[in-house]
């Protein structure tokens, strides 16, 4: 189903919307990072931000089942959180005058470009994204005042405890403070930069709950991918002429699309050629094949992510594993290698390299990365070699690697799936 | 808004005349547009002095307080709007003395 794209009244209308409940649940959804930018804007504060919008939405938890749900949602909110804060500043006042001051962060309004993407969502979304935070810290901060999250809901996401996501959304918020870093969208020369930041961040999110990691957990935390495609939406209708974001959602969305497929019954991940492409999330491949076709038409040189999503987009194109049009993901790998020139790069077009030239060659590349210290700690190398030396039929060596990888391996699904592997060998030699 | 901005360095008078050149240039941009209050470089932190003088008698300690392989070898202290007018100054003056900088917020005094 498609969020509706403006203010929720329409969409309360359209989809004849009278469960309170479930007009509490959309509003959260639709209007939280509004009425949080917006009370950002007119208070200079995000503590007042986050606690005002907070109590809004409990008050309209109390009130709405009752009082039956206001005509327009997003405004009642947003009334209702301003005056919360009113409240909270008059009593702070009362207490220490002064002290206000330091709390303000920096609001310069009158310096702000006009125009598509003058929207106050966007300004807190480059705050919370903003270089000068740690990452984890533009993560939770992301998390809790743009997705309106819970600190248990992002505690849960990351596995760790809800104390340390407090203190590190309190400590980033001191600093936007203290610092002050400005509450604002970045000059156009800087632009391209603050975006590409956030949708490091953004893509962090997704891969921490596509790419789980942790004994006894999920393979795949839902939670976490949805809210990171959920803001990447967000932005990407924000900025719509920006390739990188439209190119990040088509690779969020083609990832998503197959994770019904990702993991099997025996709760052993499932790799991509042996996945049962009927359970693919064939609405998701839609749009995110739109979207990648879209920037294709735009003519202008693909960035990272729009690399990845059209490399994606050639996987999900194919019927059947066996129809992949490996020469098409080897070019878009020598592409990503020119902006690109990490060691997991390199790697991954040496998998497709050994399906275009064959295993060998797939090896040989594999193993010119041997010397890598980043590889030398990631599972997915040692993997790869094992399953290039299986298929050359050198068990002895293919087992080795097989265990290398186990060994480093985070994700419970791809232990099961390596473990498997590694066993059939057992049985071969 | 103030920030204090350190030089972070691993030895010490370690400029070459070719910095001095650069950083000088950097300081009269500075001063140009208005963000220049203070600017010094510091002598080897080994030959500080630690002083405690909250007892009846000041006690006067060979320094530094804290001992690390990297320390502060020189400071601005700059005037800026927000941190990214700071941090985009400072990412110059990096360039310029050819280190890496901490810029910290100064507090702000009460009614000031």
């Amino acid at each position: 189903m498609q969020p509706p794209p403006r203010g929720a009244t329409d969409a309360h209308a359209a989809w004849g919307v009278t469960d309170a409940r479930t007009a509490i649940a959309l509003a959260h959804r639709e209007e939280w990072a509004r009425v949080v930018a917006s009370l950002a804007k007119r208070f200079g504060d995000l503590d007042i931000a986050e606690d005002a919008a907070a109590e809004a939405f409990a008050i309209a938890v109390e009130r709405w089942p009752a009082d039956g749900v206001p005509a327009n949602p997003g405004a009642w909110l947003t009334l209702t959180a301003n005056r919360k804060a009113i409240d909270r500043i008059r009593r702070e006042q009362a207490r220490a005058d002064k002290h206000r001051e330091a709390l303000m962060i920096a609001d310069d309004t009158q310096l702000e470009p006009l125009g598509a993407i003058d929207d106050d969502r966007l300004r807190l979304i480059f705050t919370c994204c903003h270089p000068a935070l740690s990452m984890e810290a533009r993560m939770a901060l992301t998390l809790r005042l743009v997705g309106g999250l819970t600190v248990p809901e992002i505690a849960r996401g990351f596995l760790v405890q809800e104390g340390t996501i407090g203190r590190r959304i309190t400590r980033a918020k001191a600093k936007i403070a203290a610092a002050r870093i400005p509450y604002r969208v970045p000059a156009p020369d800087d632009l391209p930069a603050r975006v590409s930041g956030v949708l490091a961040v953004l893509y962090l999110v997704f891969n921490e709950g596509y790419l789980a990691t942790g004994a006894d957990t999920d393979p795949v935390r839902a939670d976490l991918t949805a809210e990171a495609i959920r803001l990447t939406r967000l932005v990407h209708a924000l900025l719509p002429d920006d390739g990188e974001a439209t190119g990040l959602l088509a690779l969020m969305l083609l990832t998503e699309a197959r994770r019904p497929a990702r993991v099997g019954s025996n709760g052993e991940l499932v790799p991509l050629a042996e996945q049962d492409r009927a359970a693919w999330d064939a609405s998701l491949i839609a749009e995110g094949h739109r979207l990648v076709r879209e920037r294709l038409e735009a003519g202008v040189a693909p960035g990272r992510y729009q690399l990845l999503a059209a490399i994606n987009a050639v996987h999900t194109d194919a019927p059947d594993a066996s129809d992949t049009d490996w020469t098409q993901v080897v070019a878009l790998y020598d592409q990503l290698v020119r902006l690109d020139p990490s060691p997991i790069v390199s790697l991954n077009r040496a998998i497709a390299v050994a399906e275009v030239d064959g295993p060998a060659v797939g090896l040989a590349l594999v193993d010119a990365l041997a010397h890598d210290p980043a590889l030398a700690g990631y599972h997915a190398f040692h993997a790869t070699q094992a399953e290039l030396l299986r298929r050359l039929e050198r068990p002895t060596e293919a087992r080795d690697a097989y265990d290398r990888a186990i060994a480093l391996a985070g994700n419970t699904a791809e232990v099961g799936y390596l473990s498997r592997r590694r066993d059939q060998l057992d049985r071969l030699g | 808004m103030l920030y204090f901005v350190s030089v972070i360095d691993d030895r010490t008078n370690s400029g070459t005349p070719e910095e001095m050149v650069e950083i000088a240039a950097f300081n009269e941009r500075l001063r140009e547009r208005g963000h220049w209050v203070f600017a010094a470089g510091l002598a080897d932190p080994a030959t500080s002095t630690v002083i405690d003088g909250r007892g009846e008698q000041p006690v006067f300690t060979d320094g530094p307080f804290i001992e690390s392989k990297e320390h502060i070898a020189g400071l601005w202290i700059i005037e800026a709007p927000d941190l990214d007018v700071a941090l985009a100054l400072m990412a110059e003056g990096s360039k310029a003395c050819n280190r890496r900088l901490e810029v910290r917020p100064m507090l702000t005094r009460p009614g000031a």
